[in-house]
Order: structure tokens, then sequence, then C-alpha cells
């Protein structure tokens, strides 16, 4: 269902706990997207880089140490000041309910939480990339 | 996959009972329904005697009871010395300090990548001058402090003991425990600096030099917690464990520790998830499994060199976000298996930690969950009230069993070392993380409020919110700023060079040399960029 689709998950900050990012790439990748993996610990000037160099559909950010309020933020700009001001971004993690909207506010087309099931996550990826 | 029940979904869960639950572990053993007598069953040696299965001491909680450890950290060192104080007021009996971010990956606030960080997951501790705050009024001599640092495990270390030296309490007198264990940073926790041999080397001079200087203080907690946090089984949390500590103990042979000496101050971190028989079993089968293999592989027959101590975390994943005051019933399962299972230390998550930092309340709540099966359920009052139950004894066995398979595996893939350079333990442990996931999503793993038995509006539950103050990153950085203005920079300098010089002979002990830079108030970043130029960085296996 995610056929053709380039999809970036990236780590950024200092946060080290990496499995729900690997749990969502995984995923992804068996509904037919074409997964990248950043790795730990990448700077949001790096995760856009990798973003435009590899011609990504989507970057999926994973932040579970509650910078994601900031790190959304410097995501974005890195974005824009590279050009790629449309991309679609989306956050995961461990995110308190309240920050939902302030994130959707600063440009994140969806927020993932635990609770959602990968069946939603995927759906909810797939409208965004029609 | 496994197969699976199709359960009726509708809206955000599923509708109706779960009605029979599988009949085997979280790990897929199978469970039995009514055990008989086993005629070919050993009498279990008593509590406090080899291999331990019943537990390390004779008179188990009676002679002592397990700490109260709450994980706690934010902020500045101000913010946290002040948690902490209020932590002991309500009769917490050790403490357990959260760093930050920066401060366990080892970058100073000032640090670009640090700045959104900063006092976020714990107490940032750059410097000596901020550990100093930190435990400003609490007596080292009195309280056993535990730290959560992997990464920079030898520096912060090397910190404490130069904040001892600075309050005057004798290094003899120090307890507590650093994690100091890098090999799971590497398979499960990610605050790995170095690459996994200078890595190896820094731990075991940390052994080394700890087993000299303060030999009541643990110089590493080999923690499988964290593995299975990120979605090992019970079982392969025990065998992954148990072999990262074999590992320590070879590292510590090859460099000529004592390891019979050295093994008495190995401690273990587990977690305790929610299937309550095959926790407490986990932890007795741990206990059986070291001894013997210390005994078995290394020769080791000092009874005090053989005794697994671990402490252990109720809570993190097995905790959601929706209905979130469901957790406190967790925990409290949780707790009673860490108790029946035989900890030496426990720390209760707080209900909210699924979604936030605790606040004072949920704090507070954790520790009376604790405090309530200590002094009220009575659970405690006997040593291993458990042993000799057909059934434990029985699932006892099979978890041994099976952790020895895991430890099998890893040896025929070539080791430890080998397996988590290639990535192949992290790719076991996505792909469970998977399986894990799929289980709760189909509605075959019942977690309540979650995906069995929701409710409309249940979204709004969530209470009181933790909010850190905005304005920490830049206190933070001001005292940063001050402290490197009156420092003595000449002294500093000459203390990182004498780091360096240590760094690249292998043969030499660098813990003596941190703890100078430590007081000549260096700092982690600077630490660990001298160190880095000797040792360079672990590079993480990314494929999928």
């Amino acid at each position: 269902m995610l056929k053709n689709k380039r999809i970036l998950v990236a780590k950024p900050g200092l946060d080290g706990h990496d499995s729900g990012a690997k749990v969502i790439a995984l995923a992804l990748r068996d509904a037919g997207a074409d997964v990248i993996y950043t790795g730990l610990r990448k700077t949001p000037d790096y995760i856009a880089r990798i973003a435009i160099d590899e011609d990504v559909d989507a970057v999926g950010l994973s932040i579970l140490s509650g910078s994601h309020v900031a790190l959304l933020q410097q995501t974005r700009d890195s974005l824009r000041e590279m050009g790629a001001e449309d991309m679609v971004v989306f956050v995961g993690g461990t995110i308190p309910p309240q920050d939902v909207d302030t994130l959707k506010k600063g440009g994140a087309a969806a927020v993932f939480t635990s609770d959602m099931t990968i069946d939603d996550t995927l759906e909810e990826v797939r409208s965004l990339l029609v | 996959m496994s197969e699976e029940k199709q359960f009726k979904r509708e809206g955000g869960g599923f509708v109706g009972n779960p009605l029979i639950p599988k009949p085997t572990t979280s790990s897929g053993l199978e469970v039995p329904k009514v055990l008989e007598q086993q005629d070919n069953r050993d009498e279990a040696p008593l509590p406090g005697e080899y291999p331990f299965t019943r537990g390390i001491f004779a008179d188990g909680y009676r002679g002592r009871l397990w700490t109260f450890r709450q994980y706690s950290g934010f902020g500045s060192a101000e913010d946290t010395n002040k948690r902490f104080k209020w932590l002991l007021d309500q009769g917490q009996t050790g403490l357990s300090v959260a760093l930050d971010l920066p401060t366990q990956c080892g970058y100073d606030p000032v640090h670009p990548v640090a700045e959104p960080e900063v006092g976020k997951v714990g107490v940032s501790i750059s410097n000596l001058s901020e550990m100093e705050v930190l435990f400003d009024g609490i007596d080292l001599s009195n309280i056993s402090t535990s730290f959560t640092i992997n990464g920079t495990a030898a520096i912060i270390y090397a910190m404490y003991l130069a904040c001892a030296d600075k309050l005057g309490v004798p290094r003899a007198k120090l307890t507590g425990t650093i994690q100091n264990d890098i090999l799971k940073e590497y398979v499960a926790r990610g605050t790995w600096i170095f690459p996994v041999k200078p890595s190896m080397r820094l731990t075991s001079d940390v052994l080394i030099y700890a087993g000299e200087q303060s030999p009541r203080f643990n110089a590493i907690s080999v923690a499988g917690a964290h593995v299975r946090d990120a979605g090992s089984t019970a079982v392969e949390e025990l065998g992954y464990t148990l072999a990262n500590g074999l590992a320590y103990v070879e590292e510590l042979k090859q460099r000529g520790g004592d390891i019979e000496k050295l093994a008495q101050r190995l401690s273990f971190f587990f977690y305790v998830h929610m299937d309550f028989f095959e926790e407490i079993c986990k932890f007795r089968a741990a206990r059986r499994l070291w001894a013997k293999l210390l005994k078995d592989r290394y020769g080791i027959t000092n009874e005090k060199s053989l005794r697994l101590r671990f402490g252990v975390v109720c809570g993190g994943s097995s905790l959601v976000a929706p209905q979130p005051q469901n957790n406190i019933v967790r925990v409290a399962v949780e707790t009673m298996a860490a108790v029946l299972g035989g900890a030496q230390s426990i720390f209760t998550c707080a209900y909210d930690e699924a979604f936030q930092i605790p606040t004072e309340r949920s704090a507070e709540i954790a520790l009376r969950t604790q405090q309530i099966i200590a002094f009220e359920s009575g659970i405690s009052k006997t040593v291993d009230p458990l042993g000799g139950s057909h059934y434990v004894e029985d699932l006892t066995d099979k978890m041994e069993a099976e952790a020895l398979k895991v430890l099998d595996e890893i040896d025929e893939y070539g080791g430890v070392i080998k397996a988590i350079e290639e990535g192949y333990i992290q790719g076991k442990i996505a792909t469970r993380a998977l399986e894990r996931k799929k289980k709760i999503d189909s509605g075959e793993t019942v977690v309540v409020g979650q995906n069995w038995f929701r409710r409309e509006n249940q979204e709004n539950e969530h209470g009181e919110t933790f909010s850190l103050d905005p304005d920490t990153a830049s206190r933070v950085t001001e005292k940063y700023h001050a402290l490197k203005s009156k420092r003595d920079d000449a002294l500093v300098t000459e203390s990182l060079q004498r780091l360096q010089q240590a760094a690249i002979t292998d043969s030499e002990n660098v813990m003596p040399f941190l703890v100078d830079c430590c007081h000549a108030y260096a700092t982690v970043g600077e630490m660990v960029e001298t160190l880095t130029e000797v040792w360079g960085e672990f590079e993480e296996p990314l494929g999928l």
C-alpha cells in the first residue's frame, strides 16, 4: 500500500530509544515502502540533507526525550533553508497529549504515539502521501 | 507471526471480552494446567546456599529490606537536589540519579546538539561544581547513590569520587552503583560514545579502580531492563544480560583483574513486566544460572562472588498512556513479583511516565506502592515463600534452560562483541519489538484500557501535567560560562593532556587521571573529546 514511496525514518537529538523508530521502519517496509533509517543522534541539518539527497516522500521523526517541539522546529527550519519546505514530516514518540496540537501547528502532518496500532499509523501515512 | 485470533474492533479498541488467555508465558513457554509432584526433583538448597535459587541471603528481607530507589532527576542540579531532599523526607532509602542526555552522551550544555535536551530526561551535570550542588546537604557517607550512566560512566564515577574528596567523605565509605554497562547501550539504549573495544577497556578500568578505592560501591550494574524495554522477551533479557555479564568478567580476566574479588562488585538490573510467575522465575533462574556459569566456566568457588545481586525497575514499557491510573495497579503487581523474586532494590515507575516526567504527586504514589507492599502486605516476612511450588520450580528450570540456549546462540555467533558490532542482537530485538506490537494490535496481548476495555472520552484523563522551567537551559549555560571563567585553565589543560597519554597507553588505568581532571573542573565534554581523539567513535550498524 506504500509501494514506490520513499520514507526517511530519523532519530534527531540525543535520545537513544530506537525501538519505536525501528518498529515503524520495519512496518513501513513490510507495507511496500522504501525505507531509509538514519541511526541515532542525527542533527536536523543532517536529516534534512539526507531527505533531499535521497529524494524521499516523507520524513518520520522519532523522539522520546521530551525535546520534540524544538527538534521538529529545527528540522522544519533546516528543510526550509534547503528548499524543501513542502516536505511531509510526521512525528512519533512519547508525546504528552497537550503537545500534539503544538506539533501540528509547528508543521507535523501527523503525530503518532505508542498506543496507536500499526495499521492505523500506516493508513495515516498513506493518506498523507496520496 | 503466530496465528492470531480475530477479535472485533470498534473505534479505538476491541469489544467484548478477550476470553481465554493463551496458556503460554509472555516468552512463549507452555503453561501447564496443573503440575503434580515431580519425583525427579532434588531437594532445593536453602536460601543463602549455592546456587542461590531461593535467594542470596539466608534471612532474606528479614535481615534487610530491599532499597526503595526512585529514579529521579530533571532540570538543573538545584532542581534535582530539592527533589532528592523531598524524596528522602518521604522515606526513600537510596538515591538514583537521572542524568540528562547531553551528560550521558558526553556533550557540554553549550554544544549545539545539547541545547534542546538540557535538563529534559535528567539533571545536567557538566562538571564537579554541578555535582557539589546536586549533593549539597546530603550525607554521602550515609546514603547509597545510584547513577544511570554508561557512555560517560567512568567520568561521572570519577566526579563522584572527587565530590566525596571535596566533602571530606572517605572514598571507602561510598555505597551505591554506577550502571557502567556499555554493551547494552549498543544494543538497546543508545548512549554509546567510543567503539566497543576501548569501551570495554574503560569499563574494566572503572571496575579495577573502584575495587581498590571504593570497595563497597558497585562499579557496574549489568542491565537487562533496557533490552527488555526495547522488545526482547523475558528469556532473551535473561540470556543477553548474563552473556554481557560474562563478557565483562572475561575482559577483566584478560586485563589481569582478580575476577573472584571483582565478581563481588558486579550487580545486575532487570525489568519486571506483567507476566507474574515468569518474572519471579526469571529472577530465581538468573541467580542459579549466574552462580553456575561463574563456578563452571571460571572456577570461582568463593560463595560471595557467586551471588547475583540485582535491582529492578517496575513499569517502563508495560505502562501505557490510555487510562493512565491503571498503571498504578500494574506497578503494584510487578513490585510483588520483584519481592517474591528476591530483588535487592526496587524502582517503581510513576503512572504518568508513559507520557511525561513524573510530577511530585505521581512520584509519591510510586514510592507509596513499594511501602504498602513492604509494610502492609506481609509478603516479605518469609524467605522465598514460593520455593517448592511445583509450577514455580518447574518454570524456573525452564527459564534457566531457555536462557542458556540464548547464551549458546551468541557463543555460536562468535560472542557478544561480534554480535553487537555486526548488529545481530539489535536486529533480533527490533524484530521482537514488531512482534510484540502486532500482538497488541491484534488483541492477542491484552492491554487494559489501550486495546481492550476502552471507553469514550478517556483521552482526557491524564491529570496533572509536569512542566519543566523553560529557562533551565539558559540557567545551566550561565553557570557553565561562570565556571569556565574562574577555573585554573593551565591545570585543566595539563590534566587533560595527562588523561590523553593514559588513554594512549593500553596498560594504564585512566581512572586516576579522570579524577584529576574532575578536581581541576574539566568538563564532561572536554574529557570525552580528549578520549575520542584517541579512541574514535562507535559506528552504528544500520541494517534493519
